[in-house]
């Protein structure tokens, strides 16, 4: 489904990307990790072109991301995305940010859109919520909005980019919750967290990156059990005892 | 020194229905058009295309370091010329100061609505754009349904104040003798020589138009400051 091949990319002369390649087969739940600027939303960014990357190819359900003539636009709106800071639009209520891409993308009626994100708002547990505008509701709250935005538009593949780390603890889990519903419904995931607990339980697959690079690409169990590299043994060890 | 000041109440009708029209109108228009204006060059500023990019910035820059009056006049000499350069006469196309007004205020503040609505466009986090584009919104959809009403609501006390300051610029078309609201009190105050009651009387109506709408402006600026 998604295919990414040695992929490098700088930021003027500094190398944020080197040589990255992965696959993401289709319903695989991929989940990457590793320490802060390892490059790791950078990575999940180039995936819908929202980072341009100067070498490799990406090309996902056998579209070049890369490629000029690609009509990205079209390309990104099969492919879901959330982000870390939820980016609802602030001056939409919650139904108009559901129905807005929707109606101006696929050319939906106002009506099929209004169904169609307001099922999956209800989805979410927030039919309740649907005239409110985001600033109204916590963060925990937007998130899954934004979850329900993006499967509106019915993607063939979520991206997450730290979907739960500018959220309060105890909103974490009605997120990863979510999540894992998604992830068990066989839905394609590429999902950068640190929630090991969230990987244990849905990921096929765990990446581990650091300074640009993909350090390990590990079934679960081998990630979890034996990782191979001693910079994710020492990552994991940080992160899963203190 | 004798003051008459039932000369105002003689022309307050004259002064209001041709002089204030005439202002208003003017900066009605050239606030909209200025706007317009100056938001595609604030987008063509903030373009990654050097094409886009420069032209806009080297547009603005010349406005905004060339006085109006100087614009105002060159403009208004100058547009016979352009007008028969763009339709290819051979004869000057003859343009009304009223016509040439619109048009200079128009391209003189869109320049200055420009600057302002760079900023705006700038206060949005990027994460909205990425946002948008993620769901396959293409630039303009992003811009015109996500970017610009942010920054519109964000920048509007700054439009606002920009605006009146233009309302209080009209009054240098007197210099190309259209009858804007200064323009008709000074022909007044010349008629019936009476200088100093006109002008005081222009300067305190321009004085309470425009400290009230600031005010107004100020109570917006709270209001809006509580809802972000």
């Amino acid at each position: 489904m998604i295919s990414i091949k040695n992929i490098s990319k700088w930021y003027g002369s500094f190398q944020v990307l080197t040589d990255c390649s992965t696959e993401v087969a289709k319903g695989e739940v991929v989940v990457v990790c590793g320490p802060s600027g390892s490059g790791k939303s950078t990575l999940i960014k180039c995936v819908n072109a929202l980072e341009p990357f100067q070498k490799g190819s990406i090309t996902v359900d056998g579209v070049s991301v890369g490629d000029p003539k690609t009509d990205l636009p079209k390309l990104r709106s099969r492919i879901g995305m959330v982000f870390q800071n939820f980016e609802l639009f602030p001056h939409m209520t919650v139904t108009e940010n559901l129905m807005l891409a929707q109606v101006k993308v696929l050319g939906r009626s106002a009506d099929e859109a209004r169904q169609r994100g307001l099922k999956l708002l209800d989805r979410v547990g927030l039919i309740a919520h649907k005239d409110k505008y985001p600033g109204q509701l916590s963060g925990g709250q937007q998130q899954r909005v934004a979850i329900a935005r993006a499967l509106s538009m019915d993607p063939i593949a979520m991206l997450f980019d730290e979907p739960t780390s500018a959220l309060d603890p105890e909103m974490i889990n009605e997120v990863l919750d979510v999540m894992v519903d998604l992830a068990k419904e066989g839905m394609t995931m590429m999902v950068v967290t640190h929630e090991m607990g969230f990987a244990r339980k849905v990921a096929h697959r765990v990446i581990f990156m650091d300074a640009g690079k993909i350090v390990e690409d590990a079934k679960k169990d081998d990630f979890f059990g034996t990782p191979r590299s001693e910079r994710a043994q020492l990552f994991l060890s940080k992160i899963l005892h203190h | 020194m004798h003051y008459d000041f039932d000369v105002i109440e003689r022309s307050v009708g004259y002064l209001f229905r041709e002089g204030m029209t005439f202002t208003l109108t003017l900066t009605a228009l050239a606030m909209v058009g200025g706007i317009f204006f100056g938001t595609l060059l604030a987008m063509m500023r903030l373009s990654r295309f050097q094409w886009l990019s420069i032209p806009a910035g080297a547009y603005v820059n010349l406005m905004r370091s060339v006085p109006l009056v100087m614009v105002i006049f060159w403009f208004f000499f100058l547009m016979p010329y352009i007008g028969a350069w763009v339709t290819g006469s051979k004869e000057l196309v003859r343009v009304g100061a009223w016509t040439s007004a619109v048009v200079t205020f128009t391209m003189f503040e869109a320049a200055y609505y420009c600057e302002i609505m760079r900023a705006g466009i700038q206060s949005i986090p990027r994460g909205q754009v990425w946002s948008g584009y993620a769901l396959g919104l293409n630039y303009w959809q992003t811009m015109g349904k996500i970017v610009l009403p942010q920054a519109f609501r964000n920048m509007l006390p700054v439009l606002l104040t920009q605006t009146i300051i233009l309302f209080q610029d009209t009054s240098l078309v007197y210099v190309i003798s259209a009858t804007d609201f200064f323009g008709a009190a000074a022909k007044v105050a010349n008629r019936d020589y009476r200088l100093v009651e006109m002008y005081t009387f222009a300067a305190v109506v321009y004085f309470i138009m425009s400290y009230g709408l600031s005010t107004l402006v100020k109570q917006m600026q709270d209001r809006i400051a509580i809802i972000r």
